[in-house]
């Protein structure tokens, strides 16, 4: 009787789960890297309705980022600005720019200029501008360098890992109070006045809750 | 077997090539891996609603209606009706000088008034008070100077109004800056004008030497 199967056969099973293994390692690391906010919010910016420059207004004219997002030390919500905050200005400042037209006819209407969310937490996350701002954690922390931005982009992860780094071990991450709107500024650790940070956090009371109620509610 | 392993090589170099790497710049929305809950079916501030005509999930002010405050405690002053410490008006309806007696002019209210004056004021007025902040050079030409003998002797009560209804090319500041804020800044004016008439003579002794006078 001739061999139905070649001699090569044998091996088939193991060279089977050796291709599953490797197959799995591949996928895993696929998912990895491609699932995650890493790879899917970083590198987000979505095209303005008004081509606003952060680079020129926080980063040359030097503006504090509380002149538009003013009610950020004071409240949950980082708000956009009234289109009245940006007439403020261009109400004489390139009065007849294209550029400026979306935030004029806003001005006059009342309807809101369509800004578009880059940093956008999911609805389960209960993030507290002032909290954070009003105990050290500055805007770049989570941010990164608006000021240098021309055109918003999302930065970091905002992943629940890249909140919990900080909650953990809030020390590392905390900025004097003077430094929090300088998003050159680097943190108290950076500058080595770690025990400046301790005193920080012991006066300030900064307890990040670790707990899954903290955020989620 | 060798040729599945070229296949999923293939595949993977297929992958990168399309999905590149972490930090790629992309206008589309971020895709939601597990969606679950992440866009519930509520209202957020100054986000969109289908339900209101204005598509505005932010509700315009009723006529008439007045801030509660921040507090769940009951504020008794809610109503606002503090002339002299909601509109700088004396009780006959003439700006007020001075400020109003509830407010501690302390160093930490000159602080505050100090940090809120560079935020909103330092842009235009200059981090003197002089009017020749960064704006001026892009166009903003008439911003006052507090240093004017009009404004030196301009009751409180008035810059507290212009703050907040604005006057001129100004604008109102009064959604950036609350009745607090507004005093404070007042304060830290009052600080600078006095500051610029300082003369050696205004010098403590003891400080003399470190300004070395």
């Amino acid at each position: 009787m001739s061999h139905v199967f070649s001699k090569r056969s044998n091996s088939l099973p193991l060279q089977l789960v050796l291709y599953l293994f490797v197959l799995g390692g591949t996928v895993t690391a696929a998912v990895t890297y491609y699932c995650t906010p890493k790879y899917l919010r970083v590198g987000y910016a979505p095209v303005q309705p008004v081509p606003y420059d952060h680079s020129l207004h926080a980063g040359q004219l030097g503006l504090d980022c509380r002149y538009c997002h003013s009610n950020v030390d004071q409240s949950g919500f980082a708000n956009l600005p009234t289109s009245q905050t940006c007439m403020n200005c261009h109400k004489l400042v390139k009065p007849q720019s294209p550029l400026l037209a979306v935030v004029r006819a806003s001005f006059e209407s009342g309807a809101p200029v369509p800004w578009v969310q880059v940093h956008k937490a999911p609805d389960y996350v209960y993030f507290n501008h002032a909290i954070h701002v009003n105990r050290g954690v500055s805007c770049v922390e989570c941010h990164g360098r608006i000021d240098q931005m021309t055109v918003v982009t999302h930065a970091k992860s905002l992943s629940m890992k890249f909140c919990l780094d900080c909650h953990r071990a809030p020390a590392q991450f905390l900025r004097a109070p003077q430094d929090l709107y300088h998003l050159a500024a680097s943190t108290l650790a950076e500058q080595g006045r770690t025990a400046d940070a301790a005193r920080f956090i012991q006066q300030a009371k900064i307890k990040p809750p670790q707990s899954c109620s903290g955020c989620h509610r | 077997m060798r040729t599945v392993y070229y296949v999923t090589a293939l595949l993977v170099v297929l992958t990168i090539s399309i999905g590149g790497f972490r930090g790629r710049r992309s206008t589309q929305p971020p895709i939601e891996v597990f969606p679950d809950m992440n866009r519930q079916a509520k209202y957020k501030p100054q986000a969109g609603s289908k339900f209101f005509a204005d598509g505005r999930a932010d509700r315009p002010l009723a006529a008439g209606v007045v801030p509660r405050g921040r507090t769940i405690a009951p504020d008794p002053d809610f109503l606002r009706a503090d002339n002299f410490l909601y509109r700088g008006q004396t009780t006959s309806g003439e700006f007020a000088r001075d400020f109003p007696p509830e407010l501690a002019l302390d160093e930490k209210f000159m602080q505050h008034g100090q940090e809120r004056y560079t935020i909103y004021c330092a842009p235009c007025h200059g981090a003197l008070g002089d009017g020749q902040g960064i704006t001026k050079s892009y166009g903003m030409v008439t911003t006052a100077s507090y240093h004017d003998d009009r404004i030196r002797k301009m009751p409180e009560g008035e810059i507290f109004n212009t703050i907040t209804n604005g006057k001129n090319t100004m604008s109102p500041y009064a959604d950036k800056l609350s009745p607090e804020d507004r005093w404070a800044v007042i304060a830290y004016v009052r600080a600078l004008e006095r500051a610029r008439q300082g003369a050696v003579s205004d010098v403590p002794a003891d400080h003399k030497a470190d300004l070395g006078l």
